[in-house]
């Protein structure tokens, strides 16, 4: 027990340590300074703004820098939109994939510029090459930055004093880019291709099976059937199945896979190379690159507290968001694992399945699990991925136990600032310690301040839509979704479970996270259109609330500390600061979760 | 007499709650309840469910006619309960500005053409006094208007509007020419410079204000209520969305919808902020009411605001921190002369001195040395005044000059008629200096006597309570116009932050620029017209009722009883006011999770049994489970208006212990109370057999 335990903490300190020091570096970057790799970065920035006639010492004001992030987004959505549509058409395209429908490409180039990357579709079956790294990868690039650009933005609000200008978004996102994103996925990418993830353009392989199977007339796997290789015939108990095919060869698909599924763990995308993402044997392979992918989804989003520290000047005020955030990702993390190494009464068949955990195995849930990766890995990684809005998986979350599967939807339901999407899941943090320090500074008698700024009415009315958008499209979608009758249709499980599938898709795509809970059959016009809808409301309605806020704030004078000040520092703070992100999200969801998985949890218990 | 009074004020607040109950009615007005969004929230709850209640007698429904009902009955009494907390709240006001009313009737103005033609009398009415009108006033008449004493001298009773039955003095020039409309002269005559026409007068604002009828919302309220109608509308979507995932659920099961429309406008009810929302606009008029009750007026509720957020606090030396007048503490001698030589000198040139300082020399004389009061009428004496000029007084007696005053008016006086001013003497007025104190030198012809310690006597408390107000984060600055090594001393011994010395006008106005430009919020008293700049630039300006009409214009608070003390108490009122909202608040939202555990099982128990595991306060049925969490929602908004009224405890500690406290109170308490509230009113429920 004590070695499962260590693996959880050793996971926790790995992710800390490579955290802090990165955090370092984004700032410098952010702030134009120099650093280690500025001999080799800064050339290739200087070249991109000089062909882009970029003004590298514009200061936008809070509305041209909303308007350029929107142009650089829309922009991206359309491309990638008509690129998704026109693949079947276009080069490199080695497995002859079709264009997609106009829902589908609709709902996936939403879901790749918002940083969600929500898949209805598989991306073995339905991308072309050119597709994956001109459209996929490129997004997953610059979503990222956009964010990244943004909580930027947000922080010179508080930084500067009765100025105007919140810098340059082009600027701003080139950096990012150019000095954090493509260096550091450049390593990694290399250490997945030196693990075994499939990097190259054949389109795919076809090998002999190791054992051949035997299919059915109506194109299913038959388990039990006896195959008679040399006669070519299929028998059950001793019958000859009449019509049944033996099958001794696959199809492996292959692509440009490492290169993208880096920067889709950075970047807080998601989006799988193969359909079942990281669960895929080409796309994670070892416990080595699910170490690696698994640490690579938190890093960044932990990282950027401690930039944020920094740059505010006020380390104390990095660690303790941090500590927030870390706090709750633990009792997360906590909830998940023992969930999932419990099982459930079900599972256990009374006693006739054994759940313990011995040297031999790991026990508890395996259902949806890779034997590969067991208990500890699966459920860090469903804790970090949901934490984060990430939505790579490495195991179905529709498998997970009834409270472990509610613990990924609450992460995504808090609006994704448990650490959240890169930048996204700190700004939107920042909003609720505005909210907080709202409701600190009243029951203190002192109108509210954070970081030395006052907060007022602006503020608060910017900082309420940016906390409760996630809410807000999460519940306004699926109460629509579950209003149609046709949505049973799409359904796996009927009853409590069924319910949890629509709920957790809108989960997803309100928290701009993008995991799936599987058993959900999403490739339906109305999934695509209402599921883009709220990825785009839950994205960039924060976006423009973060950057009126610092709009707002930039213009501010700054207040002095007194010993009356409220410190926003302390583990008062961050504990009221926990209590308000949790009580929104438990106050707008406990009705929803207990008809989900809380109904199914007492249902087995009776 | 006492129980006489208590009868009274018995009498007086029944009278008040039967208007704030006629008033509570009154409110139903839809335009009033649509300025409050929460409230208006329920109040179309109520009419919703009403509606459902009448479309049950043909047939239409989808839960009860008596549940519907029953819910439609408390929904009204929850909106009628809000609209009776601001009526109470407001019930001080109007009683107050009825007072104000009844002093400021039309009178007989009279007017004259100017200054020196008082007997010119032309009577008009109040009314139609314009500005720069001179009226005279005399004895037993009421002064028409506000204005300034332009001539003559009167004292004057102000009662109606300090409440402070003994007269003060208005004269001309000075800081104390301001009169205020409806005041009455008990002795004397003036001559008043009318500077308010009727409708804009100190009184007119003054019962606009105490009545909340020019009350605005204020930048925070205004912030609390974006927060609050955000979680309404947060909660409107959780109810809706409930109805639908009730109906896929259901529609799984192959069970009827088991939510009824009825039930779920009772949860939206619940969960939406209805306590702080009710209460809110009470507590802002509660601490408005607080503050008149000190008798302080603010010109608007934010400056009432930005007293809880100053963390400057500058307060003039005199009558503040120390007591008024300067007292004799010692007697030094110089030069080998006889200690009893200087205190008789002393004595001797103080004796015609009525100022409190003078008559302190005396005291001291007699105490030390015994030296008892000589009656000088009998000898060849004459009494030297005091003048800004010389800055000495003394006496002439029997050929012999003895004068005191300022060390360096001395000096020179020595010096001119060939005395000498010795090393000794300077060193002890340094040390005096140094203290703190005042010196005075005393010369008996033309000799160097010795020196008068003249001490300020610091107010009993004032370190203790600078100490409290550090803690707070609140820094406090002395002015006075001593020089700076005397207010350095004083400073010291009364335990302030920094001082200004030797203040100007100019200096105090600087200062008060420096520190808002590092980001601080200054409160400061004023009375003079010199006071003016600095009072319209602080943040809280208070100024003295007894200070001019400048002063009081550019202050955004005047306090009638013009106490320099008061702005501690100002601070106080504007820090509690914001804390009431803000624990509040916390208990509303709090109690949200009590109330979610008794409707969501009771809502879905035939859907998903297991789902009774959430009971946990065991509630007996469904419907009474509705009904005990929609009733104690209703009822917390009664029981919640006295701490409304009064504020919230207040202390002076630190704020990061301050939100401790409060989250632990309200936090914590939100959290609790309403699990055992609605288990009781459940138990009643049932034993009645109510549900």
């Amino acid at each position: 027990m004590a070695s499962i335990i260590l693996e959880y903490g050793l996971y926790l300190v790995i992710l800390v340590a490579l955290g802090i020091p990165l955090g370092g570096y984004i700032e410098r970057v952010m702030a134009g300074e120099h650093t280690f790799l500025s001999r080799v970065c800064d050339p290739v920035e200087n070249g991109i703004t000089r062909v882009l006639k970029i003004d590298r010492e514009e200061e936008m004001d809070w509305k041209q820098y909303l308007k350029s992030v929107l142009a650089f987004s829309v922009c991206g959505l359309v491309f990638l939109f008509l690129l998704l549509m026109t693949q079947g058409f276009l080069a490199g395209n080695p497995q002859g994939v079709k264009g997609m429908r106009w829902d589908l490409a609709f709902n996936t180039a939403v879901s790749f510029v918002t940083n969600t990357n929500w898949q209805a579709y598989s991306g073995e079956s339905q991308l072309s090459d050119l597709t994956q790294m001109l459209g996929m990868t490129v997004q997953n690039f610059v979503s990222a930055g956009t964010g990244i650009a943004v909580l930027f933005a947000l922080i010179r609000g508080f930084n500067k004093v009765k100025e105007k200008g919140l810098g340059s978004f082009w600027v701003d996102v080139t950096r990012v880019i150019v000095h954090v994103l493509l260096p550091l996925n450049l390593v990694l990418a290399l250490a997945l291709i030196g693990g075994g993830v499939v990097q190259n353009l054949k389109g795919g392989e076809t090998v002999d099976l190791l054992e051949p199977i035997a299919v059915s007339a109506d194109g299913n796997v038959m388990d039990n059937a006896v195959i008679d290789q040399n006669a070519g015939t299929v028998s059950v108990n001793g019958k000859t199945v009449a019509g049944a095919t033996i099958v001794t060869q696959e199809f492996v698909p292959m692509g440009p896979g490492a290169s993208q599924i880096a920067i889709k763990q950075t970047g807080t995308n998601g989006g799988g190379f193969m359909g079942v993402n990281s669960a895929h044997p080409l796309e994670n392979p070892s416990s080595f690159t699910n170490s690696l992918e698994m640490l690579s989804i938190l890093l960044i989003p932990v990282a950027l507290c401690f930039s944020f520290g920094r740059a505010v000047k006020n380390k104390k005020q990095g660690i303790a968001i941090f500590c927030a955030m870390f706090i709750c990702l633990c009792v997360a993390l906590a909830a998940l694992a023992v969930n999932e190494q419990l099982g459930t009464p079900e599972l256990a068949q009374n006693g006739s399945v054994d759940l313990s955990w011995s040297a031999e195995q790991c026990g508890g849930n395996m259902e949806g699990k890779e034997a590969r990766f067991g208990i500890v890995s699966s459920s860090t990684w469903a804790a970090f991925t949901t934490a984060a809005s990430n939505g790579s998986v490495n195991a179905m979350h529709d498998s997970l136990t009834p409270l472990g599967g509610m613990v990924t939807m609450l992460l995504m339901q808090l609006g994704e600032v448990i650490f959240g999407g890169v930048g996204c899941g700190l700004y939107g943090m920042l909003a609720f310690a505005i909210l907080t320090v709202f409701i600190a500074g009243l029951m203190v008698g002192r109108t509210p301040e954070f970081l030395g700024k006052k907060i007022e009415p602006y503020e608060m009315k910017w900082a309420v839509l940016v906390c409760l958008a996630t809410p807000i499209a999460i519940l306004a979608g699926s109460g629509i979704a579950m209003s149609i009758p046709g949505v049973v249709d799409s359904l796996t499980n009927s009853g409590a479970h069924g319910f949890s599938e629509i709920l957790y898709a809108y989960s997803s795509c309100g928290g701009n996270n993008g995991s799936a809970f599987a058993g959900l059959a999403a490739n339906t016009p109305f999934f695509n259109i209402t599921l883009g809808m709220v990825m785009l409301f839950a994205r960039f309605l924060p976006i423009a609330g973060i950057l009126a806020i610092s709009g707002n704030l930039v213009q501010k004078k700054r207040i002095a500390v007194t010993a009356g000040t409220l410190s926003t520092t302390n583990g008062t703070f961050v504990f009221l600061l926990i209590l308000i992100v949790l009580l929104i999200g438990a106050l707008s969801f406990f009705p929803a979760l207990s008809l989900g998985p809380l109904a199914e949890f007492f249902s087995q218990m009776m | 007499m006492a129980y006489h009074e208590k009868s009274k004020r018995v009498l007086a607040d029944k009278k008040m709650i039967g208007r704030a109950v006629k008033d509570s009615f009154i409110k139903l007005n839809p335009r009033v309840q649509f300025a409050n969004p929460v409230m208006f929230l329920v109040y179309v709850s109520a009419i919703l469910t009403t509606g459902l209640w009448v479309c049950s007698w043909f047939g239409i429904q989808d839960a009860s006619g008596a549940y519907t009902l029953a819910i439609a009955v408390i929904l009204w009494f929850t909106v009628i309960f809000a609209n009776f907390a601001e009526a109470i709240a407001e019930g001080r006001g109007k009683a107050q500005a009825d007072a104000l009313r009844s002093a400021k009737k039309d009178v007989d103005a009279h007017r004259i053409p100017s200054a020196e033609q008082k007997d010119a009398i032309t009577v008009v009415s109040s009314v139609a006094l314009k500005k720069g009108d001179l009226v005279i006033v005399k004895a037993g008449e009421i002064i028409p208007g506000d204005g300034d004493v332009i001539d003559g001298a009167a004292s004057v009773d102000e009662s109606a509007i300090t409440g402070e039955s003994a007269p003060v003095i208005r004269e001309s020039g000075g800081d104390r020419s301001a009169v205020t409309g409806g005041t009455t002269v008990l002795s004397d005559w003036i001559v008043v410079c009318i500077t308010s026409e009727a409708g804009e007068s100190f009184m007119d604002k003054m019962i606009a204000m105490v009545e909340g009828a020019a009350r605005k919302k204020t930048p925070n309220e205004i912030a609390l209520q974006i927060f609050l109608v955000a979680l309404s509308i947060i909660f409107i979507l959780v109810t809706l969305s409930l109805y639908s995932y009730s109906l896929f659920s259901a529609r799984q099961a192959g069970i009827a919808n088991p939510t009824s429309v009825t039930t779920l406008v009772a949860l939206l009810v619940c969960l939406a902020p209805t306590t702080i929302g009710a209460l809110l606009s009470s507590i802002g008029i509660a601490g408005m009411s607080r503050l008149n009750q000190a008798n302080v007026l603010a010109m608007s509720g934010r400056a009432i605001e930005a007293a809880g957020d100053v963390d400057i606090l500058m307060l003039d030396k005199t009558g503040t921190i120390t007591l008024g007048n300067r007292q004799a503490d010692d007697f030094i001698p110089v030069d080998g002369t006889d200690p009893r030589e200087l205190a008789d000198a002393a004595q001797l040139s103080s004796l015609a001195d009525e100022t409190p300082e003078g008559r302190s020399v005396v005291v001291l004389a007699k105490e030390r040395y015994g030296l008892r009061g000589r009656n000088l009428e009998e000898k060849q004496v004459s009494f030297v005044p005091f003048t800004a000029k010389t800055r000495m007084s003394g006496v002439d007696y029997d050929g012999i000059a003895i004068r005191k005053g300022a060390a360096d008016s001395v000096k020179k006086y020595v010096l001119d008629n060939g005395g000498t001013y010795s090393k000794a003497c300077e060193d002890a007025v340094l040390e005096v200096s140094n203290k703190g104190g005042t010196p005075l030198v005393v010369a008996k012809d033309f000799k160097v006597l010795g020196i008068i310690y003249l001490k300020d006597i610091i107010k009993d408390g004032v370190q203790e309570k600078f100490a409290d107000l550090r803690k707070m984060g609140i820094k406090t600055i002395m002015i006075t116009g001593d020089n700076p090594v005397t207010a350095a001393a004083i400073a010291a011994e009364a335990g302030v932050d920094d001082f200004l010395a030797q203040s100007t006008p100019e200096g105090k106005l600087t200062m008060i620029r420096d520190f808002q430009k590092k980001g601080h919020l200054v409160a400061m008293t004023g009375d003079g017209t010199n006071d003016a700049p600095a009072l319209a630039q602080a943040d809280v300006a208070v100024a003295m009722n007894t200070g001019t009409q400048a002063a009081k214009e550019a202050g955004n608070m005047v306090d009638l009883d013009s106490s320099p003390t008061k702005l501690i108490d100002i601070v106080r009122i504007g820090k509690q006011l914001l804390m009431t909202r803000g624990s509040l608040t916390t208990f509303s939202i709090a109690n949200d999770v009590a109330k979610y555990f008794a409707i969501i099982p009771a809502l879905f128990l035939g859907l998903y049994p297991g789902l009774s595991a959430l009971n946990i306060m065991g509630l007996s049925s469904p419907q009474s489970a509705v009904l005990s969490a929609i009733i104690y929602n209703a009822l917390i908004i009664v029981a919640l208006i006295p701490l409304a009224l009064k504020g919230v405890a207040y202390r002076e500690v630190p704020a990061g212990k301050l939100l401790s406290r409060n989250l632990l109170i309200y936090g914590l308490g939100g959290l609790a109370a309403p699990f055992v509230f609605i288990k009781l009113i459940d138990m009643l429920l049932t034993a009645f057999g109510l549900a």
